[in-house]
């Protein structure tokens, strides 16, 4: 009897995790396989199942669209993931100065994580209008030739996203960053002060090497927000001027539900796995290795 | 199909008769995404007309994404074998289903209530898939309008209404001279694609429009003639306001009505948002075809899906017979600011832009000058169509030269066919 009981007591996390483990088996690596497989068909309105070569990655790459979609997605996660982890960090720094109502400050910078991306886009997008925002105020101050038409200018489009993507998120790097400036043990900063080392000196050779973890746990929140982003693109831009602001996530919608164009939508997608997995396994495989040493 | 010709007033008498008895009833489901306005209003017209028959009406509207999301609802369904009965679709979409083999024709109802007679060619080619009807036309939108708001124009001492592409630049740099805006646009793919098609009218005319934005002519795409389209193109860029990028098409009309703008191109839902605000065509706005002899035709069909079982073959039946009829297309399309698909409708309760629109019809299929608006997806499959849209607007929104985009425009299309 009781070798029963121990028996399923020790089976009992495998049973509980199983439905959840054939759950993700299915619904992500199922359907990651079948988008996979329909990329090398002839799909359009409807799935088809008969093989058709890497016509459809022919014709991606042969798609200017997609280049700027790509490039957009550089630019974005490059300059979004830099900037809001630079913030993020300084405020954090600033904030560990046992400051006064920290409480609030705090809150007020993490609220902006707190609205979601539509409403930060749609906000952005009344603010950077030449017609309604930042411009109109600064000429109706008085500064007649101030312009600032990022938004509706198809080179710099794009940073208006960052601009908008940047405000929402730093707030959150910065509390994960401060979470890990309250985790230095107290000693350590102790006996560097007694052996005479300055603020700055200890933030750049203790503190912040000591934040590691922090550092990589931020930039995977980051970079994955960065890459599927899509309502915020929408939102703000809705991929334009003409689609300057296209990105890969707004490519594939694109391609998938407006044009009947499932075969190319499903090779975007495929491509996008494989940029994330370019950057995101080596990254974990060295940081999971250097964590076992 | 021979006896379906007699079984079929049969069928639509025994909808009327056994209305509410234990016999198969007549019952659709319909798929479709007017949800707001006038458009919801215009479905209800529908849904009660089908009703007073003694059908029942199963509404499946799926708002969001100017019908993608119902499009995605709708690829589920049908991979399921579970079908709607109608669903809002238009133009080569039908022939796109069609080969799926996923629509049921109604050829019978056709016959029997003679539809070539009373539809204009061009459309009544749209809706049928190997000669036979699989849709039902509910309207004609006409997309080459020009709005314009008259006191604007007497201020900057324009007379007449432009009839070629040089009289409306004339117009417009006139309008510049006095401060105003002479194009109200929104800068969202579609509506860049709207005035593209209508310069090409207006440039080539409908020959050529049909050449190239229909049937794709390679030497059409790359002729000189389409060179000068994309020349006026980059004119009319130069006459919109700074801030037209992403602007939906009813703020551009309400800086038309409050004469911040002088023009808009549009198709004549623009003049749904006019009437709403209580102008008057002729008085408190005008309305006139854009340069060019001809007629770009927009037209929302309801399609036919494969569905099993007598009730709702029946009330398939039932639904295009009703969709077809005169009385429901004058209503239907007195609330959607439309004309009847049907040109034998009398015009007499509607506005003087419906009638101006329904004598220019008629002209145009005399002239042989109508022909279907790709911008609208009546002309093209979507991913044509999407090539399109993404080389027009590219072109707007950038210093591409005609010649760049008249090349890429012709690599493109051949890449998407």
């Amino acid at each position: 009897m009781t070798s029963i009981g121990q028996r399923i007591e020790r089976r009992l996390p495998l049973i509980v995790v199983s439905p959840l483990f054939a759950l993700s088996l299915f619904f992500v690596y199922g359907f990651i396989a079948w988008t996979i497989y329909i990329s090398f068909t002839k799909s359009g309105v409807m799935p088809v199942y008969t093989l058709n070569g890497l016509a459809q990655y022919d014709r991606l790459w042969a798609t200017p669209r997609w280049y700027v979609a790509l490039r957009n997605l550089f630019i974005f996660s490059g300059l979004f993931i830099s900037i809001s982890m630079a913030i993020g960090i300084l405020l954090a720094i600033l904030l560990d100065q046992r400051v006064r109502a920290e409480g609030v400050i705090r809150t007020i910078y993490l609220y902006p994580m707190a609205l979601s991306f539509i409403v930060t886009g749609t906000v952005w997008k009344w603010i950077l209008n030449p017609g309604l925002g930042i411009e109109r105020l600064m000429r109706q101050a008085g500064f007649e030739g101030f312009t600032f038409d990022w938004l509706v200018n198809s080179d710099y489009a794009i940073y208006t996203v960052v601009i908008a993507a940047v405000w929402q998120s730093s707030g959150y790097a910065m509390a994960l960053f401060l979470a890990g400036l309250r985790s230095v043990d107290d000693e350590i900063l102790k006996a560097a002060a007694i052996d005479g080392a300055g603020p700055l000196r200890v933030y750049t050779r203790i503190v912040l090497p000591s934040l590691h973890p922090v550092f990589l746990s931020t930039i995977i929140i980051l970079a994955h927000l960065a890459i599927k982003s899509f309502d915020l693109v929408i939102a703000l831009t809705g991929g334009g001027p003409g689609y300057a602001t296209d990105m890969p996530a707004t490519f594939m919608y694109a391609f998938a539900f407006q044009r009947s164009e499932l075969g190319v939508a499903a090779a975007s997608a495929v491509m996008m796995l494989m940029t994330v997995s370019a950057i995101i396994v080596p990254y974990l495989y060295s940081e999971l290795r250097g964590a076992r040493k | 199909m021979f006896h379906g010709n007699r079984i079929l007033p049969l069928v639509a008498v025994a909808g009327l008769a056994l209305g509410g008895a234990a016999r198969a009833e007549p019952t659709v489901e319909v798929l479709h995404w007017w949800t707001s306005g006038g458009e919801a209003k215009a479905v209800g017209e529908l849904k009660n007309s089908f009703e007073a028959a003694g059908g029942t009406w199963i509404d499946s509207p799926i708002a969001g994404g100017g019908g993608d999301a119902a499009m995605t609802a709708l690829r589920a369904r049908v991979v399921a074998g579970n079908p709607p009965t109608a669903v809002q679709l238009k133009g080569p979409g039908i022939q796109e289903w069609a080969e799926q083999g996923a629509l049921n024709d109604v050829q019978d109802v056709a016959t029997a209530e003679d539809w070539d007679a009373v539809l204009p060619p061009a459309l009544a080619a749209i809706m049928k898939y190997n000669g036979n009807y699989v849709a039902a036309p509910v309207n004609i939108h006409r997309v080459d309008w020009i709005w314009a708001n008259p006191e604007v124009l007497a201020k900057a001492g324009i007379e007449a209404m432009p009839t070629t592409w040089d009289e409306f630049n004339a117009a417009a740099d006139k309008l510049m001279a006095a401060g105003i805006t002479p194009l109200a646009h929104g800068g969202q793919p579609w509506q860049d694609a709207t005035i593209f098609e209508d310069v090409v009218l207006g440039v080539g005319g409908a020959d050529f429009f049909r050449k190239a934005l229909v049937e794709l002519d390679n030497d059409a795409l790359t002729s000189d003639t389409m060179v000068a389209a994309f020349d006026q193109l980059r004119k009319m860029r130069g006459y919109v306001d700074p801030n037209f990028s992403g602007r939906d098409w009813n703020l551009a009309t309400g800086m038309v009505m409050r004469g911040e703008a002088a023009f808009q191109i549009m198709g004549d839902w623009a003049k749904g948002e006019f009437l709403a605000a209580g102008k008057v065509p002729g008085k408190d706005f005008i309305c006139a075809p854009t340069p060019g002899q001809g007629f770009v035709l927009n037209s929302d069909s309801f399609t036919f899906f494969k569905v099993k079982g007598d009730d709702n073959i029946k009330g398939q039946k039932l639904l295009a017979s009703l969709i077809m009829s005169p009385e429901f297309q004058k209503t239907f399309n007195l609330a959607k600011g439309s004309i009847p698909a049907r040109t034998d409708v009398a015009l007499d309760a509607f506005d003087d832009c419906a009638k101006l629109s329904h004598a220019d019809l008629l002209k145009a299929i005399e002239a042989d000058t109508l022909v279907p608006s790709m911008a609208h997806e009546m002309a093209v499959s979507r991913s044509v169509r999407g090539e399109f849209l993404d080389l027009v607007t590219e072109f707007f929104n950038s210093d591409m030269s005609s010649q760049d985009a008249v090349q890429q425009l012709a690599d493109a299309v051949k890449r998407a066919m």
